[in-house]
Protein backbone atom coordinates (compact mmCIF):
# COMPACT_ATOMS: atom_id res chain seq x y z
CA UNK A 1 0.00 0.00 0.00
CA UNK A 2 2.45 2.48 1.03
CA UNK A 3 4.22 1.48 -2.13
CA UNK A 4 1.46 2.50 -4.28
CA UNK A 5 1.03 5.83 -2.74
CA UNK A 6 4.61 6.94 -3.31
CA UNK A 7 3.96 6.23 -7.06
CA UNK A 8 8.19 5.48 -7.28
CA UNK A 9 9.09 8.86 -5.84
CA UNK A 10 6.64 10.50 -7.39
CA UNK A 11 3.18 10.76 -5.09
CA UNK A 12 3.72 14.45 -4.52
CA UNK A 13 2.86 14.94 -8.18
CA UNK A 14 0.80 12.19 -8.95
CA UNK A 15 -1.54 12.79 -5.80
CA UNK A 16 -1.49 16.33 -6.19
CA UNK A 17 -2.89 16.38 -9.61
CA UNK A 18 -5.66 13.37 -8.91
CA UNK A 19 -6.43 15.17 -5.47
CA UNK A 20 -6.86 18.64 -7.24
CA UNK A 21 -9.11 16.96 -9.85
CA UNK A 22 -11.29 14.86 -7.13
CA UNK A 23 -11.74 18.28 -5.30
CA UNK A 24 -12.81 20.24 -8.19
CA UNK A 25 -15.45 18.19 -9.35
CA UNK A 26 -16.75 17.39 -5.86
CA UNK A 27 -16.45 21.63 -5.30
CA UNK A 28 -18.74 21.61 -8.82
CA UNK A 29 -21.01 19.05 -7.87
CA UNK A 30 -22.00 20.54 -4.33
CA UNK A 31 -21.94 24.12 -5.42
CA UNK A 32 -24.45 22.97 -8.86
CA UNK A 33 -26.85 21.53 -5.76
CA UNK A 34 -26.63 24.36 -3.54
CA UNK A 35 -27.41 26.94 -6.77
CA UNK A 36 -30.21 24.70 -7.86
CA UNK A 37 -32.10 24.93 -4.16
CA UNK A 38 -31.45 28.73 -3.84
CA UNK A 39 -32.92 28.91 -7.37
CA UNK A 40 -35.91 26.71 -6.48
CA UNK A 41 -36.53 28.55 -2.97
CA UNK A 42 -36.12 32.19 -4.68
CA UNK A 43 -38.59 30.81 -7.36
CA UNK A 44 -40.88 29.44 -4.84
CA UNK A 45 -40.72 32.51 -2.73
CA UNK A 46 -41.21 35.21 -5.56
CA UNK A 47 -44.72 33.21 -5.66
CA UNK A 48 -46.53 31.76 -8.60
CA UNK A 49 -46.26 34.51 -10.99
CA UNK A 50 -48.42 35.68 -13.84
CA UNK A 51 -46.59 36.19 -17.09
CA UNK A 52 -44.85 34.19 -19.63
CA UNK A 53 -41.31 33.81 -18.53
CA UNK A 54 -38.68 36.55 -20.14
CA UNK A 55 -37.94 38.21 -17.14
CA UNK A 56 -34.73 36.79 -15.16
CA UNK B 1 -41.82 16.72 -37.55
CA UNK B 2 -39.87 19.13 -37.50
CA UNK B 3 -42.09 20.55 -34.80
CA UNK B 4 -40.86 17.90 -32.37
CA UNK B 5 -37.62 19.72 -32.66
CA UNK B 6 -38.85 22.90 -31.44
CA UNK B 7 -40.19 21.86 -28.73
CA UNK B 8 -37.07 21.06 -27.01
CA UNK B 9 -35.91 24.53 -27.65
CA UNK B 10 -38.25 25.77 -25.19
CA UNK B 11 -36.72 25.79 -21.61
CA UNK B 12 -39.82 24.61 -19.99
CA UNK B 13 -39.82 21.51 -22.03
CA UNK B 14 -36.27 20.70 -21.67
CA UNK B 15 -36.39 21.39 -18.19
CA UNK B 16 -37.43 18.11 -16.99
CA UNK B 17 -35.73 15.95 -19.58
CA UNK B 18 -32.53 17.65 -18.57
CA UNK B 19 -33.05 17.06 -14.70
CA UNK B 20 -33.91 13.57 -15.70
CA UNK B 21 -30.26 12.99 -18.11
CA UNK B 22 -27.81 14.11 -15.40
CA UNK B 23 -28.13 11.92 -12.55
CA UNK B 24 -27.67 9.65 -15.76
CA UNK B 25 -24.24 10.88 -17.00
CA UNK B 26 -23.21 11.60 -13.84
CA UNK B 27 -23.60 7.67 -13.03
CA UNK B 28 -21.84 7.10 -16.38
CA UNK B 29 -19.12 8.92 -15.17
CA UNK B 30 -18.38 7.84 -11.77
CA UNK B 31 -18.49 4.20 -13.49
CA UNK B 32 -16.29 5.20 -16.20
CA UNK B 33 -13.75 6.57 -13.97
CA UNK B 34 -13.78 3.98 -12.13
CA UNK B 35 -12.67 1.37 -14.84
CA UNK B 36 -10.76 4.15 -16.04
CA UNK B 37 -8.89 4.25 -12.56
CA UNK B 38 -8.63 0.62 -12.75
CA UNK B 39 -7.34 0.28 -15.85
CA UNK B 40 -5.00 3.53 -15.50
CA UNK B 41 -3.38 2.61 -12.00
CA UNK B 42 -3.53 -1.75 -11.97
CA UNK B 43 -3.40 -3.12 -15.41
CA UNK B 44 -1.64 -0.52 -17.45
CA UNK B 45 2.35 -0.88 -17.05
CA UNK B 46 5.02 1.75 -15.64
CA UNK B 47 6.55 3.96 -18.16
CA UNK B 48 9.80 3.26 -19.51
CA UNK B 49 11.07 6.04 -19.00
CA UNK B 50 8.64 8.52 -16.81
CA UNK B 51 8.58 5.60 -14.08
CA UNK B 52 5.21 6.05 -12.19
CA UNK B 53 4.85 10.46 -13.09
CA UNK B 54 3.30 9.16 -16.34
CA UNK B 55 0.11 8.20 -14.69
CA UNK B 56 -1.33 12.02 -14.10
CA UNK B 57 -2.02 11.33 -18.51
CA UNK B 58 -4.91 9.98 -16.91
CA UNK B 59 -6.35 12.84 -15.74
CA UNK B 60 -4.36 15.49 -17.79
CA UNK B 61 -5.19 14.73 -21.23
CA UNK B 62 -9.17 14.05 -20.53
CA UNK B 63 -9.08 17.81 -18.93
CA UNK B 64 -7.03 19.05 -21.35
CA UNK B 65 -9.41 18.06 -23.89
CA UNK B 66 -12.67 18.78 -22.75
CA UNK B 67 -11.45 22.44 -21.67
CA UNK B 68 -11.29 22.67 -25.61
CA UNK B 69 -14.46 20.74 -26.76
CA UNK B 70 -16.34 22.29 -24.23
CA UNK B 71 -15.42 25.42 -25.37
CA UNK B 72 -16.57 24.38 -29.05
CA UNK B 73 -19.80 23.12 -27.98
CA UNK B 74 -20.04 26.60 -25.89
CA UNK B 75 -19.14 28.45 -28.82
CA UNK B 76 -21.58 26.18 -31.33
CA UNK B 77 -24.49 27.01 -28.89
CA UNK B 78 -23.85 30.60 -28.90
CA UNK B 79 -23.68 30.76 -32.78
CA UNK B 80 -27.29 29.07 -32.49
CA UNK B 81 -28.10 31.83 -30.13
CA UNK B 82 -27.36 34.33 -31.98
CA UNK B 83 -28.33 33.22 -35.25
CA UNK B 84 -31.69 31.61 -34.33
CA UNK B 85 -32.54 34.20 -31.00
CA UNK B 86 -33.25 31.60 -28.68
CA UNK B 87 -33.03 31.73 -25.22
CA UNK B 88 -32.38 27.74 -24.06
CA UNK B 89 -29.20 27.86 -26.59
CA UNK B 90 -28.08 31.06 -24.76
CA UNK B 91 -28.61 29.53 -21.53
CA UNK B 92 -26.53 25.95 -22.84
CA UNK B 93 -23.79 28.00 -23.36
CA UNK B 94 -24.28 29.91 -19.88
CA UNK B 95 -24.27 26.49 -18.42
CA UNK B 96 -20.73 25.20 -20.00
CA UNK B 97 -18.53 28.20 -19.29
CA UNK B 98 -17.89 27.46 -15.81
CA UNK B 99 -17.57 23.56 -16.06
CA UNK B 100 -15.15 24.48 -19.11
CA UNK B 101 -13.24 26.70 -16.56
CA UNK B 102 -12.81 24.32 -14.54
CA UNK B 103 -11.69 21.63 -17.20
CA UNK B 104 -8.85 24.30 -18.47
CA UNK B 105 -8.02 25.09 -14.65
CA UNK B 106 -7.56 21.22 -13.96
CA UNK B 107 -5.62 20.69 -17.36
CA UNK B 108 -2.91 23.60 -16.43
CA UNK B 109 -2.60 22.38 -12.83
CA UNK B 110 -1.88 18.61 -13.84
CA UNK B 111 0.53 19.61 -16.33
CA UNK B 112 2.46 21.75 -13.99
CA UNK B 113 2.73 18.47 -11.15
CA UNK B 114 3.38 16.52 -14.32
CA UNK B 115 5.80 19.13 -16.12
CA UNK B 116 8.07 19.32 -12.93
CA UNK B 117 9.18 15.54 -12.71
CA UNK B 118 9.89 15.45 -16.17
CA UNK B 119 10.96 18.29 -17.59
CA UNK B 120 12.36 20.07 -14.43
CA UNK B 121 9.24 23.11 -14.02
CA UNK B 122 6.21 23.36 -13.15
CA UNK B 123 5.84 26.27 -15.69
CA UNK B 124 7.10 27.35 -18.64
CA UNK B 125 5.66 30.32 -21.40
CA UNK B 126 5.59 27.67 -24.02
CA UNK B 127 3.05 28.23 -26.65
CA UNK B 128 0.40 25.42 -25.90
CA UNK B 129 0.74 26.37 -21.96
CA UNK B 130 0.13 29.98 -22.67
CA UNK B 131 -2.57 29.65 -25.15
CA UNK B 132 -4.58 26.94 -22.23
CA UNK B 133 -3.80 29.46 -20.16
CA UNK B 134 -5.61 32.13 -22.46
CA UNK B 135 -8.42 29.60 -22.54
CA UNK B 136 -9.00 29.92 -18.54
CA UNK B 137 -8.85 33.63 -19.02
CA UNK B 138 -11.87 33.33 -21.73
CA UNK B 139 -14.35 31.17 -19.86
CA UNK B 140 -13.43 33.55 -17.01
CA UNK B 141 -14.22 36.45 -19.54
CA UNK B 142 -17.48 34.99 -20.67
CA UNK B 143 -18.64 34.68 -17.13
CA UNK B 144 -17.58 38.09 -15.65
CA UNK B 145 -19.47 39.70 -19.25
CA UNK B 146 -22.27 37.77 -18.02
CA UNK B 147 -22.34 39.02 -14.51
CA UNK B 148 -21.05 42.98 -15.47
CA UNK B 149 -25.02 42.87 -17.47
CA UNK B 150 -28.22 43.15 -16.25
CA UNK B 151 -30.21 42.09 -18.55
CA UNK B 152 -29.85 38.69 -19.68
CA UNK B 153 -30.53 38.81 -23.26
CA UNK B 154 -28.02 41.29 -23.58
CA UNK B 155 -25.57 39.56 -21.71
CA UNK B 156 -26.84 35.88 -23.81
CA UNK B 157 -25.48 38.20 -27.22
CA UNK B 158 -22.48 39.83 -25.57
CA UNK B 159 -21.20 36.59 -24.08
CA UNK B 160 -21.82 34.57 -27.29
CA UNK B 161 -20.43 37.33 -29.56
CA UNK B 162 -17.10 37.38 -27.01
CA UNK B 163 -17.48 33.44 -27.08
CA UNK B 164 -17.33 32.92 -30.29
CA UNK B 165 -14.31 35.42 -31.26
CA UNK B 166 -12.55 33.53 -28.50
CA UNK B 167 -13.36 30.59 -30.62
CA UNK B 168 -9.66 30.97 -32.45
CA UNK B 169 -8.22 30.12 -29.79
CA UNK B 170 -9.02 26.65 -29.61
CA UNK B 171 -6.90 25.60 -33.25
CA UNK B 172 -4.44 27.86 -31.77
CA UNK B 173 -4.12 25.63 -29.04
CA UNK B 174 -4.47 22.19 -30.59
CA UNK B 175 -1.77 22.87 -33.72
CA UNK B 176 0.45 24.75 -30.71
CA UNK B 177 2.88 21.75 -30.87
CA UNK B 178 3.10 22.24 -34.63
CA UNK B 179 3.16 25.43 -35.49
CA UNK B 180 6.04 26.51 -33.12
CA UNK B 181 8.95 24.34 -31.29
CA UNK B 182 7.16 23.69 -27.38
CA UNK B 183 8.57 22.07 -24.65
CA UNK B 184 5.32 20.73 -24.38
CA UNK B 185 5.30 17.41 -26.75
CA UNK B 186 3.29 16.61 -29.80
CA UNK B 187 0.26 15.10 -29.93
CA UNK B 188 0.17 11.32 -28.83
CA UNK B 189 -3.18 10.16 -29.96
CA UNK B 190 -4.36 11.67 -33.32
CA UNK B 191 -7.01 9.82 -36.15
CA UNK B 192 -5.16 9.57 -38.80
CA UNK B 193 -1.99 7.65 -37.06
CA UNK B 194 -1.37 4.58 -35.01
CA UNK B 195 -0.84 5.56 -31.36
CA UNK B 196 2.21 5.92 -30.25
CA UNK B 197 1.49 4.32 -26.61
CA UNK B 198 0.75 0.46 -24.78
CA UNK B 199 -2.62 -0.30 -25.52
CA UNK B 200 -3.43 -0.56 -21.58
CA UNK B 201 -2.42 2.85 -21.40
CA UNK B 202 -4.57 4.09 -24.54
CA UNK B 203 -7.38 2.05 -22.94
CA UNK B 204 -7.43 4.23 -19.55
CA UNK B 205 -6.71 7.69 -20.78
CA UNK B 206 -9.72 6.75 -23.09
CA UNK B 207 -11.61 5.55 -20.36
CA UNK B 208 -11.20 8.68 -18.53
CA UNK B 209 -11.78 10.73 -21.29
CA UNK B 210 -15.22 9.15 -21.29
CA UNK B 211 -15.92 9.60 -17.99
CA UNK B 212 -14.68 13.17 -17.87
CA UNK B 213 -16.94 14.19 -21.35
CA UNK B 214 -19.93 12.25 -18.84
CA UNK B 215 -19.53 14.77 -16.30
CA UNK B 216 -19.46 17.52 -18.30
CA UNK B 217 -22.37 17.09 -19.76
CA UNK B 218 -23.87 16.10 -16.22
CA UNK B 219 -22.85 19.33 -14.55
CA UNK B 220 -24.20 21.37 -17.94
CA UNK B 221 -27.21 19.45 -17.55
CA UNK B 222 -27.99 20.62 -13.57
CA UNK B 223 -26.62 23.92 -14.09
CA UNK B 224 -28.87 24.46 -17.01
CA UNK B 225 -31.90 23.50 -14.51
CA UNK B 226 -30.61 25.65 -12.21
CA UNK B 227 -30.10 28.37 -14.79
CA UNK B 228 -33.99 28.09 -16.12
CA UNK B 229 -35.48 28.63 -12.80
CA UNK B 230 -33.24 31.54 -12.02
CA UNK B 231 -34.04 33.14 -15.09
CA UNK B 232 -37.57 31.61 -15.80
CA UNK B 233 -38.88 31.89 -12.20
CA UNK B 234 -42.17 34.10 -12.33
CA UNK B 235 -43.20 31.68 -15.74
CA UNK B 236 -46.27 29.98 -14.96
CA UNK B 237 -44.74 26.69 -16.74
CA UNK B 238 -42.70 26.33 -13.27
CA UNK B 239 -45.28 26.58 -10.69
CA UNK B 240 -46.90 22.75 -11.60
CA UNK B 241 -43.18 21.54 -11.42
CA UNK B 242 -43.11 18.94 -9.58
CA UNK B 243 -39.13 19.59 -8.99
CA UNK B 244 -40.58 22.43 -6.69
CA UNK B 245 -42.34 20.40 -4.69
CA UNK B 246 -39.17 18.63 -3.51
CA UNK B 247 -37.54 21.54 -1.96
CA UNK B 248 -35.70 21.21 1.34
Amino acid sequence: MNEFLAMGGYGWYVWMAYGACALAILAEALALRSRRRRALETALASGDAVSSGDRR
Amino acid sequence: MANSWYRYASPASFHPVALRLAPVFALAAAILAIAGLYVGFVVAPTDATQGEAYRIIYVHVPTAWMAMFVYLVMAFWSALALGFNTRLSAMMAQALAPTGAIMAALALWTGAFWGRPTWGTYWAWDARMTSTLILLFLYFGVMALRGAIDDPRRADRACAILTLVGAVNVPIIYFSVRWWNTLHQGASVSLTAAPTMAKTMLAGMLLMTFAAWAWCIAAALWRVCAIVVERERGASWLAPDPALKGVT
